[in-house]
């Protein structure tokens, strides 16, 4: 359903008025060039220090909380691994019945991480749930596209193709054998108000989306492109190369759906063949040219699928 | 003060909580706990309840939000039963290792499978060592004023543990009885508003479920521990207060029939009324039998349980669960390690029964007795009731 969705609060960051505090501090003990913890940099920069923050059980979580330390300057949680958006549920509700009896008087943004095994599969559910009971607040997919925490093993968010501990590449197999589960297409399907991809090579980007995110009055997906050396095997400070190939080969489009309409926020003239992307990376190294001209034809199918939707949205009439 | 009303006992526990002033309630249909939680979600639709009503898609979620809404310094409950509980296992030890003074009714139920919808305590049996306190009621007027009491119990600064109040499925949830009810204002001076010691308040910025090296993970279990017998006092505290409000007698553990008695029963739960009533029935044919009743079963009120059956020379231990591969059922299980070491410990008697639903009349514990005295039931435990052709 297409629908007017209220803006007002959105307030456009630029290169001048970025905001500089982190809410996660430095002395973290995530692995060099790690992009997923930039990326949670990002996001909590433009929600700035009033927010509450939950984790599902993920690298981030345990890179920033192993006791008496933490890496958290604002209110956090951890419970579970399947559970952060459910968690999240309750503390808005618990929030909002508060506010309502005068016990608090302020208004804080709730936001949930989870990694791509958090949110693709086994808290799916948890998502599906709150985000379609309409909570306010903000659910961030860190994807690194496997479970890296317990160690690269195939989660529903790798792509084809990828070497992982568990769909790994043999004379048998080509790797992971099944097609990416998309995500933001399966959170705008529950109609709520604010859906987005975000690319942390695309810092203002990612951020202006954060901004929307938390302006919009209901739940909010972003999907984050989270690269992560150690599991995909490249050079540490290699990460935000990779992730821009990533756009720039239309592999990772960045687009938002705002009250159902898809737009994109960023469009590559030229994209580059996506052999440029999956070259530099350990995981899809045993791929022969064949596999990868299937990988460029389904890059290309799915984007001419969204291209698809961004015109049919558009086209339309809102309700 | 008091108005005493014929109502179902789940609705009894809805306006318990609606006296209590619940902020938050996540909750997920369950049979047969749904009529609480159904009373709850019309309270807050017709605005007698000013609370947010969360509906989970799984018990799983109920716990997990319970989680978060107590974490942000809400009155926070939820109720479930069997299946649901079993969902929410994983939630449970960190809604006690949080320190978060959820309160939760289990309708007791017995676990699948075969499914069975019935009432029995394998549910709860399967958490027994979660980490919160843990009340078994036997009837509605008990199973009103202790759900508003947990939440005292379960927010005291001293305890500051999620709090489960079990009730029979069935059995007692969906039976009418006359039950009196207090006022509000009564409530209001019993039960003050929540104060959390911590919660998710961006002006005081703290970590809550950090990860627990091998350096620490030892101390905070140990802490837990801690905290959880340290609720005895003031679990027997509240419940003296509550006496003293509504004229009522609760203590930890409680003894009915003959003082001294050299046979004792001892029952968990709404079954207890039955054995009150063979008990009594005994006594009057001039048996020497007494019953001791387990109110308050986590943390095990171990001081109390041995005054309760000082001069035993054996217990019937009634129990409503089967704990596969062991000697005995869970209750036998903790009364035979309390006992051992006593000087003259009593004999254990262990029957299991009412399993699955399984209908146990007055007139069998009377035979339950009779064979327990003549030596005849198992000297492990005795399945009570077994169809020798299933």
């Amino acid at each position: 359903m297409l629908r007017d969705i209220d803006l007002s609060g959105y307030k456009k960051i630029t290169a001048k008025n970025m905001p500089k505090e982190s809410l996660v501090a430095s002395g973290h003990r995530a692995c060099q060039g790690c992009v997923e913890v930039l990326a949670m940099g990002m996001v909590t920069k433009v929600a700035g220090p009033n927010t509450v923050v939950v984790n599902a059980t993920g690298c981030m979580e345990i890179i920033t909380s192993p006791y008496p330390q933490t890496a958290w300057k604002c209110p956090w949680i951890h419970v579970a691994f399947e559970n952060a958006s459910a968690v999240a549920s309750g503390i808005e509700s618990g929030l909002k019945a508060l506010r309502r009896k005068g016990k608090i008087g302020d208004n804080p943004n709730v936001i949930a991480f989870g990694g791509d095994g958090s949110t693709f599969d086994i808290g799916f559910q948890s998502l599906s749930g709150a985000l379609e009971r309409g909570h306010n607040f903000l659910y961030c997919c860190l994807d690194n596209e496997a479970y890296m925490n317990t160690g690269v093993q195939r989660s529903s968010a790798t792509p084809y193709g990828a070497s992982t501990t568990t769909s790994p590449a043999g004379r048998e197999s080509i790797g992971q054998q099944t097609q990416k589960k998309n995500m933001p297409l399966i959170c705008a399907a529950h109609n709520i108000p604010y859906v987005a991809t975000a690319n942390p090579a695309y810092h203002l980007d990612l951020m202006n989306k954060v901004q929307k995110a938390l302006a919009v009055d209901g739940p909010a997906y972003i999907h984050i492109y989270a690269v992560c050396p150690t599991g995909w095997g490249i050079k540490g400070e290699t990460g935000i190369e990779i992730a821009k190939l990533a756009t720039e080969t239309n592999s990772f489009p960045l687009y938002e759906v705002v009250g159902g309409r898809f737009n994109f926020t960023k469009q590559i003239k030229k994209p580059k063949p996506i052999l440029d992307y999956l070259k530099p990376q350990r995981r899809f190294r045993h791929l022969t040219e064949k596999d990868v001209a299937y990988i460029q034809k389904q890059v290309d199918a799915d984007y001419d699928y969204l291209e698809r939707l961004v015109r049919a949205t558009n086209d339309a009439p809102a309700e | 003060m008091l108005k005493r009303v014929g109502i179902e006992v789940s609705l009894a526990v809805a306006e318990a909580v609606r006296l209590a002033r619940a902020d938050v309630i996540s909750a997920y249909p369950i049979t047969p706990q749904t009529h609480i939680v159904e009373e709850l979600s019309h309270y807050v639709a017709n605005g007698e309840l000013d609370a947010e009503f969360i509906p989970v898609e799984s018990e799983h979620s109920a716990m997990s939000a319970a989680v978060g809404s107590a974490a942000a310094g809400a009155r926070t409950y939820t109720a479930t039963s069997s299946q649901g509980l079993a969902l929410m296992h994983e939630i449970l030890f960190i809604a006690s290792a949080m320190r978060l003074p959820i309160v939760m009714t289990v309708a007791n139920r017995s676990l699948s499978g075969p499914i069975s919808i019935w009432n029995d305590h394998s549910d709860i049996m399967a958490e027994r060592d979660i980490g919160w306190v843990q009340l078994f009621v036997e009837d509605g007027q008990e199973a009103l004023e202790l759900s508003m009491a947990a939440f005292k119990i379960a927010e005291d600064h001293r305890v500051l543990l999620p709090t489960i109040i079990n009730m029979d499925g069935f059995i007692l949830t969906h039976m009418i009885e006359p039950i009196e009810f207090p006022d509000q204002k009564t409530v209001d001076a019993f039960l003050p508003p929540f104060e959390p010691a911590m919660r998710l308040d961006p002006a005081h910025p703290v970590s809550m479920g950090p990860v627990g090296v091998p350096e620490v993970y030892l101390e905070a279990k140990k802490q837990c521990e801690q905290a959880l017998l340290d609720s005895k006092p003031v679990v027997k505290e509240v419940l003296d207060e509550l006496n003293e409000l509504f004229g009522r007698d609760y203590d930890l553990v409680q003894t009915n029939g003959k003082d001294g008695a050299e046979t004792r029963f001892v029952t968990m739960g709404s079954l207890g009324e039955s054995v009150y009533t063979a008990v009594e029935a005994l006594n009057a044919e001039g048996k020497d039998v007494g019953q001791t009743r387990i109110r308050l079963w986590r943390p095990f009120p171990v001081e109390e349980f041995l005054a309760a059956c000082k001069g035993a020379k054996r217990l019937i231990v009634i129990d409503r669960a089967i704990s596969p591969g062991s000697v005995c059922g869970p209750v036998a299980q903790e009364l035979k390690s309390v006992l051992y070491g006593q000087p003259n410990a009593p004999e254990i008697v262990n029957v299991i029964c009412g399993i699955g639903g399984r209908d146990v009349p007055i007139e069998e514990f009377k035979e339950i007795y009779a064979l327990a005295q003549a030596g005849k039931l198992e000297k492990t435990y005795t399945l009570w009731g077994l169809n020798s052709n299933a």
